[in-house]
């Protein structure tokens, strides 16, 4: 457990060396998931129209810093990564989504997010609220790490208070255990 | 008629406070197989009144577990007094216990008067005239059917006790929640709190007057506590990060609950009366879901210290932290019987998750239900029966089961989903 974060930062500079060298197969994977209607959260203008196509809008060839830079004025559409069962670890396909984030949160220092943190309906409700926020912990110190500000990011945990979808099936679970971005 | 007017006085505050209206259905889903034979005789006169007073009484003995009622069908006889009761008759129909009973129209209300007879002992045990305004039928009915419980147990009866819980109707962010209270029974729900943000983990204070409940209503979770009756509500906390699991100690006077202010969720003890707060745990893992020992002196919470979630107990006195669970991986929500020598908790079998009871002493832990996506475990003030959340399709039901797992019964809505159930203490006192 307190290895965590050391292997956390490892899997952030691994992330990096894989970007800058090319590499953008996680987005088309992403795109679907996020496309759909779980996409935005509640609160704020969701601004999120559909992100039909999904792969592309992190830049596909040689992204990188310089590559992004049009991009990094408006807000990721795709706003939700998901968590396997009982786990708090991003997990790589999601990592460009989170670096998504990251950039325009640094571009924009005035953008405040707020992350969501949401399990699955298994287990009882107030230790699902403990490991919601323990997800959206991990993506906030993903970001921390990738230089956005503290005062740009706030945590709310729903547990399982809110699922995207209703059911018991695998897929409905795998549905809600989330992360959502909302600005 | 000693403690009958205090009962009276609060049924009646109950029926004049209107609000929509969610009640619940009682299934029995299983009966246990030790359960009394007993007959509860239509009372005479009871046409017309608005309430069936016997079959009430009838379905609350049933409910419990330790009553097995004859079906009215096979009652040839439908005596009204002791005097009528022909034992023979009864005992061939195997029945142990027969309650008769008559109704009568008065100027307020009705006035009922009951026997409860021995048919195997052909003696009365118990005789009682109570009375009851029109809409107080079904609170005299429980009267009545605490005090027959308590002759034949020697346990007393919570049938003049209620439940909190809160629904959900939608999906996702179009979600409204309700927090309801009910009798015991689902009945006379009353919904005190409405919102399309999440309320969860209502908890009522031991004079059963208030609950206290996390709302999201704010945009993060923050601590209440609501006067049932009045509504008036205060916000008693709203830290960064979770405000969550409040629970009342026994005197009234501290609230415990789980806050993660400090990075993660830590057991804190709030004094309600100048929101002082003592944090009780301090390490890098997740506390949460505290419960209060019977004599106030202990607190049960779930830590995942050791890896995953299980049940540890801290002295309020010694400062002495101890690991309570040791069977599987998963075992959360815990909460003490009444008599402090049992865990009721959620336990994750291989079959899923389970209401479950722990003896303290023996360290042994048995599941008490059949179903399989359990929380919220909820104990009944005298400690027979435990009410939980549980999925029944794609719904959220509330069920019950006895403290020693033979009988169980559940409480479907009509709609939507149903769940985080909080049994009230008793109210009579």
């Amino acid at each position: 457990m307190q290895l965590k974060p050391l292997a956390r930062s490892l899997a952030v500079v691994l992330s990096l060396a894989v970007i800058a060298g090319c590499s953008s197969t996680g987005g088309t994977q992403d795109g679907d998931s996020s496309g759909s209607q779980d996409g935005s959260g509640s609160g704020s203008g969701s601004t999120s129209s559909s992100g039909a196509g999904g792969s592309g809008q992190y830049g596909s060839g040689s992204s990188g810093a310089d590559g992004s830079q049009q991009a990094d004025s408006r807000i990721p559409d795709v706003k939700t990564i998901y968590f396997d069962y009982d786990r708090d670890t991003i997990k790589g396909e999601y990592e460009s989504v989170v670096m998504a984030h990251a950039r325009y949160l640094r571009s924009n220092p005035d953008a405040e997010v707020v992350l969501h943190g949401h399990t699955d309906e298994r287990g009882t409700r107030e230790y699902n609220m403990a490991l919601g926020e323990r997800r959206a912990n991990a993506v906030e110190r993903f970001l921390n790490i990738q230089g956005v500000s503290s005062s740009q990011m706030s945590v709310v945990s729903y547990g399982e208070e809110r699922p995207a979808e209703r059911g018991d099936s695998d897929r409905a679970y795998s549905q809600n255990r989330r992360v959502v971005f909302n600005y | 008629m000693h403690t009958i007017s205090k009962v009276w006085l609060f049924c009646l505050l109950l029926a004049m406070s209107t609000a929509a209206s969610a009640n619940l259905t009682i299934e029995i889903t299983r009966g246990s197989d030790q359960a009394l034979p007993i007959g509860v005789v239509p009372f005479e006169g009871a046409d017309g009144m608005p309430e069936d007073v016997a079959q009430i009484i009838h379905d609350n003995l049933e409910r419990s577990g330790f009553f097995d009622p004859l079906d009215r069908s096979s009652m040839f006889e439908q005596p009204s007094e002791a005097d009528d009761v022909e034992y023979s008759t009864w005992r061939s129909l195997d029945v142990r216990y027969l309650v008769v009973g008559k109704a009568e129209r008065t100027d307020s209300g009705y006035r009922l008067q009951y026997d409860l007879m021995d048919i195997s002992g052909q003696t009365r045990m118990m005789s009682e005239t109570v009375t009851a305004s029109e809409d107080d039928l079904r609170g005299a009915a429980h009267y009545i059917s605490d005090q027959i419980f308590e002759e034949i147990t020697d346990i007393r009866g919570a049938f003049s006790t209620r439940i909190a819980y809160v629904t959900a109707q939608g999906v996702g962010d179009d979600t409204d929640y309700g927090l309801y209270v009910a009798d015991a029974d689902g009945r006379k729900s009353q919904q005190i709190l409405t919102s399309d943000q999440p309320i969860l983990s209502p908890a009522w204070s031991p004079d059963g007057e208030k609950l206290a409940y996390v709302s999201f209503e704010n945009g993060q979770p923050e601590i209440y506590i609501q006067e049932v009756d009045s509504g008036n509500r205060a916000r008693i906390t709203s830290f960064e990060g979770i405000n969550g699991a409040p629970v009342w100690s026994p005197n009234g006077h501290r609230l415990a609950m789980s806050l993660s202010k400090d990075g993660q969720p830590e057991i804190y003890v709030m004094e309600i009366g100048d929101r002082s707060l003592t944090r009780i745990t301090d390490n890098n893992s997740i506390d949460t879901e505290p419960a209060w020992s019977p004599e106030g002196n202990r607190l049960l919470f779930t830590s995942d210290r050791s890896g995953g979630p299980q049940i540890y107990e801290h002295d309020l006195g010694s400062g002495e932290t101890e690991r309570m669970t040791f069977t599987g991986n998963y075992n959360a929500r815990a909460r003490f019987s009444p008599d402090g020598e049992d865990l009721f908790l959620i336990h994750r079998s291989d079959r899923g998750f389970q209401v479950a009871r722990q003896n303290i002493e023996s360290g042994r832990l048995v599941t008490l239900s059949d179903s399989t996506q359990d929380e919220s475990p909820s104990v009944a003030p005298n400690g027979t029966m435990v009410i939980f959340a549980t999925q029944q399709g794609n719904n959220g039901v509330l069920s019950a089961v006895s403290a020693d797992g033979r009988s169980s019964f559940r409480l479907p809505a009509a709609q939507g989903d149903v769940r985080d159930p909080a049994w009230s203490p008793f109210l009579n006192e």
